[in-house]
């Protein structure tokens, strides 16, 4: 261990690697909203009880099945993104030719129902979940001392974020949906089935939060309000980054994670809000977001 | 008057001979709640019925309306309408901030921005050594209107709150039915069309949100009176979601709506309180039941039947 700015090495890493790990969320998140909005045009204010709900199956799947995290991190996204699905077919699919803020409300509704039914059934405070018995201890790295499992949820969160950009950019099932999202007609009358895309897009952008969710759980502990306390930072992350840009928005996501830890260290009374102060100085200085193109 | 139609001018008769009676059946506190909501959500549906910019963040004005107000009167001494001016003014600042930052985006830039504006406010009162933290301020005294007149007793500072609520509910209205409120119309349904007949449509929107956080912060102030204490509750994103289902629930861009929304809210309120997370459940299916079948509200769907104006 060594000294940076009079600061330990291990103090300084430490919270960076907390900051990659919020990051690592906000990413995740923020990218899903991305895709979501790309295609459908809405704001889901739901993702956050989404993350919370992918957590909460996990949970079960362990408590009650005896699944164990690993399946979970597979099966959680399907049942959420099943969720997902419904929620589409039922309720925001009709919304499509109406304002933005309908479809803002709506979610909004959605998860005050989704987050009030999970505090009823489990109360505010919420279970433990135990860390996956592979990636218990931590590895000494000279400057910190990492546990194993936040390292993990670095790496998982990364190279997903970097499967769904190469899906989107590079293959020819992201080339139709970008498509889709710029001129829906058109894409439709070359035979592709344009509604049903946009279902699976929500159910892929939501199953995405319930990965986050798996992730989360044996972090924090699995508790009806853990998504809402994300959703409104991650908010503030997509003003910053941006929606129009994949690739922008998880940069935007890890990199103000980063931020965030960085600011634990150097000036802890501001940690809570300093990505909303980089918010402001976005606004301020370039309107449309870091990767934002054009208006709006 | 005040360009109320003959409609509206008879509803408006109706509404003021509820609040004089009322107090003699039901709970004055539970109505005075129940007002300091109502103004709260006409001041909201002045932002998203009249000029449709959907905030997120109302309860930041609203909250740090009760928080100065609450401080100025506990700790300045200021007479209770001088405290409450202040708090009003304190929600117009901050709404001057809030709009001049927010309106640089639109539609659901817009809600995401002032959310997260207001999530900030939040986390500001919960540290900022003059708001109490988790305790809030409490044991606020309700002091003597003008230095004269005690409002110890419940039925006095009903008087108060009903002057303020109709006070504020007609100056939107007024503000709804001048030129001024015409061209916000316009930018409601066509901005661009407004920019280019030479409005500078920005300088509307932020002058208009001023007014709502101001008069939002008004309604703080007094409900924060009324009670003897400001809280977190009063700042939290929560209570930008009651807000809006308020106003939704009544009728987006109708005059009355709000307050019947704000009535109906308060008393499942009432009701559900016991229960808990039960109440932000009820308000969740109200939130997706109005999106779904009703987007006017209430109200607006009956004006539409009945072809009036409400």
């Amino acid at each position: 261990m060594f000294m940076i700015f009079g600061y330990s090495s291990a103090l300084l890493f430490g919270q960076l690697l907390l900051g990659l790990i919020n990051g690592a969320f906000y990413a995740l998140l923020s990218l899903g909203l991305a895709i979501i909005f790309g295609m459908l045009n809405i704001v889901n204010f739901a993702h956050g009880a989404l993350f919370m709900l992918g957590a909460f199956v996990a949970w079960a799947l362990l408590e009650f099945l005896g699944i164990p995290y690993w399946w979970s991190l597979l099966i959680a996204p399907i049942v959420v993104g099943a969720f997902g699905i419904i929620l589409e077919k039922i309720f925001i699919a009709r919304l499509y030719k109406l304002d933005h803020l309908y479809g803002l409300l709506l979610t909004f509704g959605l998860a005050l129902v989704i987050e009030g039914l999970a505090r009823n059934q489990f109360g505010s405070s919420g279970m433990p979940f135990a860390i996956p018995p592979e990636l218990q201890g931590g590895t000494d790295l000279g400057f910190m001392f990492m546990p194993n499992y936040r390292g993990w949820v670095v790496l998982a969160s990364a190279s997903v974020c970097l499967v769904v950009w190469l899906i989107i950019d590079k293959t020819s099932l992201g080339a139709n949906l970008r498509a889709a999202t710029e001129n829906p007609a058109l894409v439709q009358s070359f035979g592709i089935n344009v509604p049903r895309m946009i279902t699976l897009t929500y159910a892929a952008g939501v199953a995405l939060a319930a990965f986050a969710g798996v992730l989360a759980a044996p972090i924090y502990s699995v508790n009806p309000g853990m998504g809402s306390s994300f959703i409104i930072t991650v908010f503030a992350v997509v003003v910053i980054g941006g929606m129009g840009s994949i690739a922008g928005s998880i940069l935007t996501g890890f990199g103000l994670g980063i931020v965030e830890g960085l600011t634990k260290v150097f000036y802890p009374q501001g940690s809570a809000t300093v990505i909303f102060v980089v918010m402001v100085i976005v606004l301020l200085t370039r309107p449309a977001g870091l990767f934002g193109r054009g208006g709006h | 008057m005040f360009g109320f139609t003959r409609q509206q001018g008879i509803a408006f008769l109706v509404m003021f001979a509820a609040v004089v009676i009322a107090p003699f059946f039901l709970y004055p506190v539970f109505l005075m709640k129940v007002l300091c909501f109502a103004l709260f959500a006409c001041a909201y549906n002045l932002l998203i019925g009249y000029v449709g910019l959907g905030s997120f963040g109302h309860a930041a004005f609203f909250g740090m309306g009760g928080y100065i107000a609450a401080y100025t009167a506990k700790k300045w001494g200021f007479n209770p309408e001088i405290a409450i001016i202040t708090g009003a003014g304190a929600g117009a600042v901050l709404g001057a901030v809030f709009g001049w930052l927010s309106i640089r985006r639109q539609g659901i830039y817009f809600a995401m921005i002032t959310l997260a504006l207001s999530q900030m406010v939040y986390f500001f009162c919960n540290q900022a050594p003059f708001t109490g933290g988790e305790d809030g301020i409490q044991q606020v005294p309700r002091g003597n209107l003008f230095g004269l007149i005690s409002l110890q007793s419940d039925m006095t500072m009903y008087v108060v709150v009903s002057v303020v609520f109709l006070f504020g509910f007609l100056l939107i209205h007024r503000i709804v039915h001048s030129p001024f409120g015409q061209v916000l119309k316009a930018i409601r349904e066509n901005e661009p069309r407004a920019t280019s007949l030479g409005y500078r449509t920005n300088d509307y929107k932020l002058i208009v949100f001023i007014l709502s956080a101001g008069i939002a912060g008004l309604a703080g102030g007094t409900k924060s009176l009324v009670f003897g204490i400001a809280t977190l509750t009063d700042v939290a994103n929560a209570m930008s979601g009651e807000v809006i289902l308020m106003t939704l629930l009544g009728g987006m861009g109708t005059i009355f709506g709000p307050v019947l929304g704000a009535i109906m809210i308060g008393s499942i309120e009432n009701y559900l309180a016991q229960l808990g997370a039960w109440f932000a459940v009820t308000q969740g299916v109200i939130f997706v039941l109005c999106i779904m079948f009703f987007r006017r509200g209430l109200l607006g769907e009956l004006a539409a039947r009945l072809k009036l104006s409400l």
